[in-house]
């Protein structure tokens, strides 16, 4: 009995008639573990890269989303700032994170345990299993009164995740305007949230009732109340999302704190 | 005229896989709008039609038959992702324009047909050719389609300025039609007219004729 033999093992494989068993599977395993590898390394290696440029559109959007508001001109000619404050706050306590952060990655911060809180099932009406306990947010003020809010948000669209920045007027309840600045959704039906013309339906939206109760949401058809915007016909599962992703963020689990602080002049 | 040069010319008009064979029809269609995109689309599909048609004949022998096309889609999917993966990375604008279309290369006829029609009994070598040169004449149809298209529908030409449209104050009224999926059919149709009547070898024969008169 001769020594197993990799190169003569391999010859005996290729010398199998091509319809026996061995060589089917042998076959199938091998392009596909082979194909397998290829596309892993190609993701690993190039992942950083497109992360980059993803981070960079982000950038990009909000900077449009800021030059698009309408008034923020004038404020900012107002008040002689030129640019936004930039806070990172702790969503646990709604003040200034005391934690410092290097370089701030909303992603990596939501999915690390130290830094995020486990939602149960009905907490997550978003979908989005943890949330992170910290978020880089910008804010506008003229003298001591807010006047901007921009806020970033996420959820689990129909089959990506949504990921958008979300600008309240001073009084925390007027939409001044959503950007979406990340999904996957169909093309042609969910990711029309896209568009600048469904985002225009957003701005003058108002949160909630006088009472405070939560109710802006995603319709079917056309909104008719100022609490209503028309969702995409043939893309409801991704509406919902959108309203869902809304209806979290601005509840009790994602920014409530930093609002009420906003609001007694804490932050 | 060699064997391997005519091998090469001819996908280029007489058996262009789009005009003649009709194949990559959805692609052409949807990334024609503008130069750039048909420009980057002909790239991505000839690089992939290369290396599929190269592999794939070089495991010709010992692919069983029965799972033949399953092993060529595996190939051709991986391809596609590794290319998609690099668009991404380098040309960012332009692959989030182009949208699904370059993940859609895996189900374009054009692919999988010559991996079947040549590939599959002809050595490396002239398969790679053969990629190559069906992945131009693909890539002429979409270029000559994305010209049309971009230069009536804009006024532009991969992005500058050729015809001063109304907009910017100059004379040129945009078409907008070109810019929407049809006017890539009424421009592949002429196109079509226009190969048929200078080749008429390509004319089919008419299966179905009208009759003069209808019995009954």
């Amino acid at each position: 009995m001769a020594e197993p033999n990799p190169i003569a093992w391999w010859r005996r494989l290729l010398a199998l008639p091509n319809e026996s068993r061995g060589k089917m599977l042998a076959m199938a395993f091998l392009v596909a573990a082979v194909s397998s590898l290829t596309v892993s390394i190609a993701a690993v290696v190039l992942q950083p890269q497109i992360d980059a440029n993803k981070a960079a559109e982000r950038q990009a959007k909000l900077d449009a989303m800021i030059a698009d508001l309408p008034g923020l001109a004038d404020i900012l000619a107002e008040t002689g700032a030129d640019t936004l404050e930039t806070i990172i706050v702790d969503l646990t306590t709604g003040l200034v994170a005391e934690a410092a952060f290097e370089a701030f990655d909303f992603a990596a911060i939501a999915a690390d345990p130290e830094t995020s809180t486990e939602l149960s099932d009905d907490q997550d009406i978003a979908g989005i299993i943890r949330r992170p306990n910290y978020a880089e947010i910008h804010v506008l003020k003229a003298g001591r009164q807010v006047e901007l809010v921009i806020l970033p948000i996420y959820a689990a669209g129909y089959q990506s995740t949504i990921r958008a920045f979300l600008a309240l007027r001073g009084d925390l309840n007027t939409v001044a305007g959503l950007v979406v600045t990340e999904q996957g959704e169909t093309p042609g039906l969910g990711a029309n949230i896209a568009t600048p013309a469904w985002q225009a339906l957003w701005p003058g939206k108002k949160l909630a009732d006088d009472d405070g109760t939560l109710k802006l949401a995603v319709v079917r058809g056309q909104g008719t109340t100022e609490y209503e915007v028309d969702g995409i016909t043939g893309a409801t599962r991704t509406s919902t999302a959108v309203g869902d992703m809304i209806a979290f963020w601005m509840g009790p689990n994602g920014y409530a704190k930093v609002f009420e602080a906003l609001r007694t002049g804490a932050l | 005229m060699s064997r391997r040069l005519r091998q090469f010319l001819s996908p280029l008009i007489d058996e262009n896989p789009i005009t003649l064979q009709i194949l990559g029809i959805c692609s052409a269609l949807a990334v024609t709008t503008s130069m750039t995109t048909a420009l980057t689309m002909s790239a991505a599909l000839t690089a992939v039609l290369m290396a599929s048609s190269g592999i794939i004949s070089a495991l010709r022998r010992h692919m069983p038959k029965q799972i033949r096309l399953i092993l060529q889609i595996t190939i051709i999917a991986s391809l596609v992702i590794v290319t998609d993966l690099i668009l991404q990375a380098y040309a960012f604008e332009i692959s989030k324009r182009l949208s699904i279309f370059v993940s859609l290369v895996v189900t374009n006829c054009l692919v999988l047909g010559r991996a079947e029609a040549f590939a599959m009994h002809n050595p490396p070598g002239p398969s790679i050719l053969d990629g190559l040169g069906n992945g131009l004449g693909y890539s002429l149809i979409l270029l000559i389609v994305g010209f049309v298209r971009e230069l009536l529908g804009r006024g532009t030409l991969f992005g500058f300025e050729v015809l001063a449209s109304v907009d910017t104050g100059g004379w040129f009224q945009p078409l907008g039609v070109m810019l929407l999926a049809p006017s890539a059919f009424f421009i592949l149709g002429l196109l079509i007219w226009a190969i048929r009547a200078w080749r008429p070898a390509q004319v089919e024969e008419n299966e179905y004729p009208l009759s003069a008169r209808v019995e009954g």
